[in-house]
């Protein structure tokens, strides 16, 4: 466990002012704040550290503690002991900045010198929904083409979802009432997932269109004829005219990625011919490619 | 259908120790929407996550109602050029090369 400089977190020296520790703490909560800094990990642990820091030492009690016994966090214990006889710290602890934090969010230097958290300092003992939670589930391209049923573990809770078919890569959908619990008898916060999709590696995504190669030999371009494709909704048929050209486009209806919660709605699915040059010919094959290109 | 729930602005104030007037000044900017019915305000619980925002912004940090606008506006264009950045990073996979 490392020792946590809370005068260096909010960028004051030791004989600082409650006012000026009032002031640093204020400035700092504006900057970090969760509410100001949505999705940004960094602005949350730094706002938790700077909650954390003001906890401590906008509570004379606990900075008187924490500038005797800081360093040697370890001697802690004796501390208390030696207090037990005295009566519980005062009431006082400053305004600690709920920012949609639960309580418990303190470094393990904290919990070793001050046992906890304390809900006694906050001033406005006020109903707060919970704190949202924020997960990243990774699916595949397959995974997200048909509505099914997960079981997460989010902070150590087991959760069922469904995840309709279509979800877009980078998508996030709210299920209401799986985050933090609320503060005080607040409604609790809300789980948001947001979708990671990976690219599958012949089908790339655009939307609710599928883009696809499909393979086709040099005689079947030429002279025209029928090959069969796996698609996500299984095998098809192509009819394919004669004389296609390399790279031409098709378009098959229906054929793509089922639209976001429109049941029986697709996209299209686009293909693209990549015509093969046949390879280790014969001479006899050879011959006949010469006298056709006499022609 | 889609069900709605109403928490009463009275009530709401009450449990989250604030007064009146503040939903009232956020009403006027348009930040959020009261709907009165028999001459009482009700606040969707849709826009609560919302509104427990302003309170901090405004009783914690110690930001005025045109800075609340002022980020709240920010945020919103935040978000939307996010869901841009989404839509345009799904564009550009359809021309990566699959390693």
């Amino acid at each position: 466990m490392i020792f946590v400089n809370y005068y260096k977190i909010l960028g004051i020296d030791k004989k600082a002012t409650p006012k000026d520790i009032k002031n640093a703490y204020r400035k700092l909560a504006r900057k970090y704040h969760p509410d100001l800094n949505p999705k940004d990990k960094d602005a949350k642990k730094n706002f938790q550290q700077i909650n954390e820091a003001n906890e401590v030492l906008s509570d004379p009690e606990k900075r008187k503690k924490y500038d005797q016994y800081g360093k040697d966090w370890q001697q802690a214990e004796q501390f208390e002991n030696a207090k037990q006889h005295q009566e519980q710290s005062s009431n006082y602890g400053g305004r600690r900045y709920s920012g949609a934090q639960p309580e418990g969010d303190f470094s393990d230097f904290f919990e070793s010198l001050f046992g906890g958290s304390s809900t006694a300092g906050r001033s406005r003992q006020v109903k707060y929904r919970g704190e949202d939670y924020n997960a990243e589930l990774n699916l595949d391209l397959i995974d997200a083409y048909k509505t099914h049923k997960q079981t997460l573990t989010v902070n150590g809770k087991k959760i069922r979802i469904t995840i309709p078919a279509g979800i877009e890569n980078g998508q996030t959908i709210k299920i209401s009432g799986h985050g933090g619990q609320g503060i005080n008898g607040g409604l609790d916060g809300d789980l948001y997932i947001t979708f990671s999709i990976a690219n599958h590696p012949k089908i790339k995504r655009l939307g609710d269109n599928l883009y696809t190669t499909a393979d086709l030999d040099l005689y079947t371009a030429v002279l025209g004829g029928e090959i069969t494709m796996e698609t996500l909704k299984g095998k098809v048929k192509l009819k394919v005219k004669p004389e296609t050209l390399n790279g031409s486009k098709i378009k098959l209806k229906g054929l793509g990625f089922p639209v976001y919660k429109r049941e029986g709605h697709f996209g299209d699915l686009y293909v693209s011919y990549a015509i093969k040059i046949p390879t280790n010919l014969t001479d006899k094959q050879k011959a006949l490619f010469i006298e056709l290109s006499k022609s | 259908m889609q069900k709605e729930y109403l928490i009463a602005v009275e009530e709401f104030c009450v449990s989250h120790d604030i007064e009146i007037s503040f939903i009232s000044t956020l009403q006027q900017t348009g930040l959020i929407e009261i709907t009165t019915i028999k001459e009482t305000g009700f606040i969707d619980a849709g826009q609560l996550q919302q509104l427990e925002k302003f309170i901090r912004l405004y009783y914690e940090l110690d930001i005025n109602m045109e800075g609340i606008e002022t980020i709240t506006h920010l945020l919103q264009r935040i978000n939307n050029l996010q869901d841009e950045i989404i839509a345009l990073r799904n564009r550009l996979r359809l021309y990566e090369i699959n390693e």
